[in-house]
């Protein structure tokens, strides 16, 4: 079954093709040329005429290059000795570690049966409160984190990589700089994360058909860790970078574009990545967070709008904090009814005086004197951004709530928060603490 | 018959073209094999494309492993679903594979190349012939009958017969597996068939064996005011619900599903979230019917292709559920159909389009789009059977347009073919006004349950309410009359009072007709009362009570006393501020 071929017709992008004879569709196949090996895949068959998309990108290749056909399609090796490595986009060795050959695993598997589905329940808790207080994060659910570039995404992934209580983290990155895979790299080390991550890597500088492969990698790596009960957490960013990638193949192999260039498939494309998010009965769990940048800070840009359709909320990040606003975890409902009886009052009563606040502000900057009422809010304003909506916080749930409750006697009266006296008379502090 | 086969001669994603000696049909349905070591797996494909000997058809399955030469096994038959009893309550793929069934053979992911049957073979059903020997029949109309669930269930004679035939045999009473011959028909040819519980139907061709179809002149009441009252739905009817994602689109279509006043709702969850497909799955079976008493479950069929399953699949999905709604309607029974979204159908259509290299049109959707958008909402109707009773199809479809703009091609194309129009705005669902159907851009060509002309009278008002808003703006509350104030707030009032509607609410997420029609009674007196106010926070503030009077009142249920005390205090509160 291995023949070698010599002969490639056509190089265009990261494609050759070339003819061959008992090929199936997705085989993967070894290029050698002077430039070394490199694997790539079989995306399209006409006839005796294959098309190959070479991982490595086309470059350098020769027209005899050696093709050798491998009779498998692409596999990545699992095991628990992924725990603590890095990857490259086609699954081998960033780090100096050794190559890892066995127990080798297909990548983008079947859609899991929505009738084996359940209702998601356990929230995971990240110790970061504008996510656990106000927009939980659920097991099974996928939720983008909207920014535009140079907000500190990759920062708040990290955060939640070292905090979330799961117990894997597979992170995915897709035309990462390199200064960002070391960052992400160093931080994990450091406190100890590290041990139980699995990275696989996309640099901007690497090929970009790698690019493509790392979310299916990553999420069939995930899936047979939750296969095997654990909860695992995949982080991936960037998913414009991932779509940009399709789309540049999609140009190249000459598809009709869509919308802005991208292929008519992006949604579905998306989707069968997202949707692998899935809480399995009797099993372990898979919760995604990605990170999507917004070119020109656009949320209707094809990425992000997309993703929106496909996800369960977002998470808008501007000006280094989680936007109370626009940000929204649709499934927090079922998880924040059963953690502490104050928390949905808390949430509510807190985003509603921030809400209060920003007026004032607003009223501020045209120059309107301010009330008693105003001057409340302010003071409240402050202390809510301070202690609730700075990032680098780690503070479980309970004591987050605890310090909330601590914020609203600071600034004001029971009667004033729009919650309930029956809890008000339970957690209203009974002294004030000052800040 | 002979085996008709051909040999695979590319494979370019989901597309495979196939080289064939034989005769083949469009749309027929073939199996493309893989054979493995482990035995052979057999990919359900549909021919979209002849030229020549060749055949471009979509696999409903991923092709990894496919290759040139590999067989491809000509059906015969076009893609079609099984019709009989027992379709109710299941949850299906896209093409009518049974979910749970599927999960009970093969764990928790959707292993390609296994298929099962649609309908349970060994369940007896209890049999009542209604036709007797010598009756001269023709398509749809009734053999006999068998109780399935609250309905009454009709065996036909098969929609694919044509011409008149004469019932030569009929089953008694009795209980019977769905394969069981029930009855043998004789044609004046003299040719013979045997009928079984059970046919067959090519999907993509509509079921026309009634008498006639009627125009859709009666309401279907969904108990959710703002459509109601505002942009009805007929019976028989279609309509849209174009939004941006979070808008709120699937609460709006599963309360719709819980609360129309129809006998069967088929829920085509097609290309979205798994998610929201799994709370309907699990929550239906424990809610009650509120014209039954009975499950939901028991009335409602799921047709299920998320977004991460086949692509091709997805595109048969919404003509599977619609030919079982089409089945349903033949039994005189009031289906809707609910499809959640169309968006994702079309760009279903999209991708196979660009696979078959077609010239595109707009935003590269093809060029046929709006025919088969149309092709499809025509599938519903209002008619007229062969035996005089009256049966329904109402659908209602989903838009998700790129950006929330509606000027995208799918959403163009579905406003030009559908009766009402629900459009939800990005703006109302910010500002929390559930349901977010935008009641200045939204139309409706069906009747109201309330007279045409008294709501049109309030839409007025919500109109200058929208314009003074507008106007305030620019110009603050203060260079604002006092007049035209107390029409921004009568404006809003009819928005609070009426067009929100709490869908989590357990007595505020359903107002039956009548109810909604004693609302707009009270809500009617109210706006036309002339007021007179001091100044514009003394208004405010009255409207804000009224406002929540209304709002406690919805959350009452009509029997209770405090119902009864709740109007007497918006009375009171009009009577207060009157001018006299």
């Amino acid at each position: 079954m291995n023949t070698v071929y010599h002969q490639i017709d056509h190089i265009a992008g990261s494609v050759i093709t070339l003819c061959a004879s008992g090929v199936k569709y997705r085989e993967l196949a070894e290029v050698t040329s002077r430039t070394g090996t490199s694997l790539a895949q079989v995306i399209k068959l006409d006839g005796d005429t294959v098309s190959l998309q070479v991982f490595a990108g086309a470059r350098g290749i020769a027209t005899d290059a050696r093709v050798r056909f491998l009779a498998t399609t692409m596999r990545v090796p699992f095991s628990d000795a992924l725990l603590g490595r890095a990857f490259t986009g086609s699954a081998k060795p960033r780090d100096n570690g050794p190559e890892l050959t066995e127990n080798l695993i297909e990548i983008g598997t079947p859609s899991v049966n929505p009738a084996k589905r359940i209702i998601p329940r356990n929230m995971v808790r990240t110790g970061i409160p504008m996510i656990d207080v106000f927009n939980s994060l659920v097991e099974s659910q996928k939720l983008p984190i909207f920014a535009k570039a140079g907000e500190p995404y990759n920062p708040l992934l990290a955060r939640i990589a070292l905090q979330a209580e799961v117990d894997v983290i597979i992170l995915g990155g897709m035309g990462l700089k390199y200064d960002d895979y070391l960052y992400f790299r160093d931080t994990l080390d450091d406190s100890g994360a590290l041990s139980r991550t699995v990275m696989f890597i996309h640099t901007a500088a690497d090929p970009i058909v790698e690019c493509t492969l790392v979310p299916d990698i990553s999420l069939a790596v995930a899936e047979q860790f939750a296969l095997q009960g654990r909860k695992v957490l995949v982080l991936l960013t960037d998913m414009t970078a991932f779509a940009d990638a399709l789309k540049e193949i999609a140009i190249t192999m000459e598809q009709i574009p869509s919308n802005r260039g991208y292929p008519g498939d992006l949604y579905s494309q998306l989707a069968s990545r997202y949707e692998k998010a899935v809480d399995f009965e009797g099993a372990g769990s898979i919760t995604i967070l990605a990170a999507t940048t917004m070119p020109g800070d656009d949320v209707t840009h094809p990425v992000p709008d997309n993703t929106g359709y496909i996800t369960e909320g977002q998470f808008y990040l501007r000006n280094g904090r989680i936007e109370p606003f626009g940000s929204l975890s649709r499934l927090k409902q079922l998880v924040n009814k059963d953690t502490r009886p104050d928390h949905r009052v808390v949430m509510d009563a807190m985003i509603k005086l921030y809400a209060s606040y920003n007026e004032t502000l607003e009223k501020q900057s045209m120059g309107f004197r301010m009330t008693s009422w105003d001057e409340k809010l302010l003071k409240y304003g402050e202390l809510f951004e301070q202690n609730m909506m700075d990032l680098n916080k780690d503070i479980p749930l309970e004591k987050a709530l605890d310090r909330g409750w601590e914020i609203l006697a600071d600034c004001f009266e029971t009667n004033e928060v729009g919650i309930p006296t029956k809890l008000t008379d339970q957690f209203w502090p009974k002294e004030t603490v000052s800040p | 018959m002979e085996q008709n086969k051909g040999t695979i001669t590319g494979v370019n994603g989901n597309m495979i073209t196939v080289h064939f000696t034989g005769a083949v049909a469009q749309n027929e349905v073939g199996y493309a094999e893989i054979v493995t070591a482990g035995g052979t797996q057999r990919l359900m494909a549909e021919i979209v494309r002849i030229r020549g000997r060749e055949a471009d058809m979509q696999v409903f399955e991923d092709t990894r492993d496919l290759g040139v030469g590999d067989n491809v096994d000509f059906s015969g038959n076009l893609l079609a679903v099984e019709l009989g009893p027992g379709l109710l309550t299941q949850i299906y793929d896209g093409l009518q594979n049974p979910l749970p069934r599927l999960a009970e053979e093969y764990g928790f992911f959707l292993q390609r190349g296994t298929y099962l049957k649609a309908l349970d073979r060994s369940k007896q059903w209890s049999f009542t012939p209604t036709a007797k020997v010598g009756d001269r029949v023709s398509a749809g109309e009734e053999l006999g009958t068998v109780p399935e669930g609250i309905f009454k269930h009709r065996i036909m004679v098969p929609f694919s017969l044509s011409g008149f035939w004469q019932v030569s045999n009929i089953t008694p009473a009795g209980d019977y597996s769905i394969d069981h011959t029930v009855a043998t028909l004789t044609n004046e040819q003299g040719r013979t068939t045997e009928v079984t519980m059970v046919q067959r139907w090519p999907v993509k061709l509509p079921i026309e064996c009634f008498a006639e179809r009627l125009r859709p002149t009666e309401t279907l009441v969904t108990r959710i005011r703002t459509i109601d009252t505002f942009f009805p739905v007929a019976v028989g009817g279609t309509y849209c619900i174009p939004g941006p994602f979070g808008a709120g689109k699937t609460v709006l279509q599963q309360v719709t599903s819980r609360f129309a006043d129809v006998d069967i709702v088929i829920f085509a969850a097609c290309g979205e979230r798994a998610g929201e497909v799994v709370e309907t799955l699990r929550e239906f079976p424990q809610l009650e019917d509120p014209r039954t008493g009975k499950s939901l479950m028991d009335r409602t069929i799921i047709i299920c292709n998320t977004s991460s399953m086949p692509v091709a699949a997805r595109e048969a999905s919404v003509y599977t559920a619609v030919t079982i709604a089409s089945y349903y309607r033949m039994m005189g029974l009031s289906v809707l159909l609910l499809a959640d979204s169309t968006s994702r159908w079309a760009q279903a259509l999209r991708e196979m389009s660009g696979r078959l290299e077609e010239i595109p049109g707009e935003e590269a959707f093809p060029a046929y789009l709006e025919s088969v958008i149309a092709g499809f909402y025509e599938r519903a109707g209002r008619v007229r059977l062969k035996d005089g009773s009256i049966g329904s199809v109402t659908i209602g479809g989903t838009v998700s347009p790129a950006g929330g703009n509606f000027d995208e091609p799918v959403t163009q194309a579905t406003l030009k073919v559908v009766g009402a129009f629900h459009g939800l705005s990005r703006a109302r669902s910010d500002a929390r006004r559930y349901p977010a159907i935008d009641p200045r851009d939204s139309w409706s060509k069906y009747t109201p349950i309330i007279d045409t002309a008294r709501v049109e009278a309030m839409r007025t008002f919500i109109r200058l309410g929208g314009d003074v808003a507008q106007m305030m703006m620019v110009v603050g509350e203060e260079g604002t009359t006092m007049d035209d104030f107390v029409v921004y707030l009568k404006g809003e009032l009819i928005d609070t009072a009426y067009l929100q509607q709490d869908s989590f609410h357990s007595v505020d997420a359903a107002m039956p007709a009548n109810r909604q029609k004693q609302v707009f009674d009270m809500l009617e007196m109210v706006v036309n009362t002339d007021y007179h106010f001091e100044d514009k926070e003394v208004a405010r503030s009255h409207f804000n009570l009224l406002g929540q009077a209304f709002h406690d009142w919805h959350g009452i249920s009509l029997d209770s006393d405090e119902c009864l005390t709740q109007r007497q205090l918006i009375e009171k509160l009009v009577k207060e501020a009157a001018r006299t």
